[in-house]
């Protein structure tokens, strides 16, 4: 194991374990909302807090994160408020948040989009000590959230009207939630870059629900898609010079075809053994609920 | 109206006076008055678009009202936290997660307004497991909620309301769409709750299999009461002689019904 031989290399495989870890246990809920394209809306606005990072000469990971979730708490206001015109107004914000990123950048000194495109498509042997620490921070605040509140997080996303009847506070887990993932965007930023963030949270979510029934596993077996193709992205590009970001998005999406050839015939069994059941306590004919049942009396 | 209740505890457990919403610019209640008392059942009944549904959404607080006073169990609604005490089961919609969630999930949402950002402990696993007896869903627990019927999806939203052992249950059409044999579950799923005393407001299409159980029905169109007094008239195999009209909790309680409403 020479990769484990070189510091960069090391810090490059402990941020892409936490990316697998945090990217997953986010988008579940988002995907559960049926707002899977939320963290690639929250990755363009986190350009800009890139942009300002380099004109500001600050750590572009803070000031992307502090972008990101200004951000995602404006998209959730959004989304509270602005009911008819709700889309018209995040899409300004995604394409403002791209163009300040651009715009701010090629204002710092010396600055220009080459410094941008690690971010947006990720790099992996740049990842910087500090880099890690934040990283390292961010991800823990991540996992607390999305595991440590699961069962509140789980019915807020599943049915927001009936949690809020539970009395759930449901407009700050709706926050936390826009937060998280906010933060999980620029803890995935350096390894899988802005662009493809997105396809981390959610498609490890998609490939796991081929396998599960319920939440508690998809969410376990996702994290666990989330770690394998991170690791082995990372170790991919290492050997094949391959870039990592592109590398481990196209893995993911590899996992998934591959769960949805092999799931097939598993739905088909679980869907003949509930047949078989029916049959059993009706003695009639499988799978049959015609329209006569609907008639009420 | 305010009088409907003879009941021990007096306090009305949801009671609307002059209640006025409005979806958008349109009025959609133009000030309705309604009370439900303890171990009273009341079925909303109107058309569509007559107001019955937004009626029971503004008790719950998700219809922004704009004139009137809701209170539940005696406290207005904005101070109202006791939400354990509420079982709701909203108008079942196609629409579910796009994550796939099984029976016993689902149901275990409904004891966070117990159990809250506390652990589930063991008196939790057990009533989740009490709620899906009761709606005869015990063997399909661990099943995804994806997997059911309309029917059956409809109990599962039951007992994630039952779960967490309500005084009053809120249900916005529990029978529609709900094939025959869950329809019978439903109602005698409703008659055990409501032999313990449990209030109950439900909005309904039509009486149906539940009308032997309604005490007071409150008819809405255009957003207005129109009747408020015992069901209407039983019409079809309802009316025919031999049918009966069981009210389980009036044995073991004064009846709900008094000459009041006549």
């Amino acid at each position: 194991m020479e990769i484990l031989n070189y510091a960069f290399m090391q810090r490059a495989l402990l941020a892409a374990v936490l990316v697998g870890i945090t990217a997953p246990a986010v988008g579940i809920y988002l995907v559960q909302r049926r707002q899977a394209l939320m963290g690639d809306g929250i990755g363009h606005v986190a350009m800009t807090g890139v942009g300002l990072g380099f004109l500001l000469s600050t750590s572009p990971v803070w000031m992307a994160t502090a972008v990101a979730v200004a951000g995602a708490v404006i998209m959730e206001l959004i989304r509270w408020y602005g009911r008819t015109r709700g889309d018209i107004a995040l899409a300004m914000l995604f394409y403002g948040g791209m163009a300040g990123g651009v715009m701010f950048i090629n204002l710092a000194p010396g600055g220009s989009n080459a410094n941008l495109s690690s971010y947006l498509f990720g790099s992996l042997s740049t990842v910087s000590e500090d880099d890690v620490a934040a990283i390292c921070l961010l991800a823990a605040f991540v996992v607390l959230v999305t595991v440590g509140l699961r069962r509140q997080l789980f019915a807020v996303s599943q049915d927001e009207e009936f949690a809020r009847v539970t009395g759930l506070p449901v407009r700050v887990l709706n926050l936390l939630t826009a937060v998280t993932a906010a933060i999980t965007v620029t803890v995935a930023m350096r390894v899988v870059g802005l662009l493809l963030v997105s396809a981390l949270m959610v498609v490890p979510v998609a490939a796991a629900q081929q396998l599960t029934r319920g939440f508690a596993a998809t969410f376990a077996i996702a994290v666990a898609i989330g770690v394998g193709v991170t690791l082995g992205g990372t170790v991919t590009s290492y050997y094949q010079d391959v870039p990592p970001g592109a590398t481990i998005v196209l893995l993911t999406i590899g996992v998934f075809v591959v769960l949805t050839v092999l799931a097939t015939p598993l739905a088909r069994r679980r869907a003949r053994a509930l047949a078989r059941g029916g049959a059993a306590c009706t003695a009639d004919v499988p799978g049959a609920r015609g329209t006569s049942d609907e008639v009420k009396v | 109206m305010g009088d409907t209740t003879t009941k021990t505890t007096g306090e009305p457990v949801i009671s609307l006076r002059g209640v006025t919403a409005e979806l958008g610019a349109r009025p959609v209640l133009r000030g309705i008055d309604l009370t439900v008392g303890a171990g009273e059942v009341v079925a909303l009944l109107g058309a569509n678009g007559s107001g019955k549904s937004t009626a029971v959404r503004s008790v719950i607080g998700q219809v922004p009202v704009t004139g009137g006073e809701i209170e539940i169990f005696g406290t207005p609604r904005r101070r109202f936290r006791d939400w354990a005490r509420v079982g709701y089961v909203p108008q079942r919609t196609t629409a579910a997660g796009g994550v796939p969630a099984t029976v016993t999930e689902v149901v275990s949402s409904g004891r966070l307004s117990r159990t809250r950002f506390g652990v589930l402990r063991k008196a939790d696993r057990q009533a989740v497991r009490d709620a899906l007896e009761q709606v005869g869903l015990a063997d399909r627990a661990k099943d995804s909620v994806n997997a059911l019927s309309g029917g059956q999806h409809q109990r599962v939203l039951i007992a994630r309301a039952l779960v967490s052992e309500p005084d009053l249950l809120i249900m916005d059409e529990p029978m529609a769409g709900v094939d025959l044999a869950s329809q019978e579950v439903l109602a005698a799923t409703l008659r055990a709750q409501v032999g313990h005393g449990t209030s109950v407001l439900l909005v309904l299409h039509e009486l149906g299999p539940l009308e032997p159980l309604i005490d007071r029905a409150v008819v809405l169109r255009d957003g207005c009461v129109l009747h408020d007094g015992p069901p209407p008239e039983a019409v079809g195999q309802h009316a025919l002689p031999g049918h009966d009209h069981v009210h389980p909790h009036d044995a073991d309680a004064a009846p709900v019904r008094t000459g009041l409403l006549t």
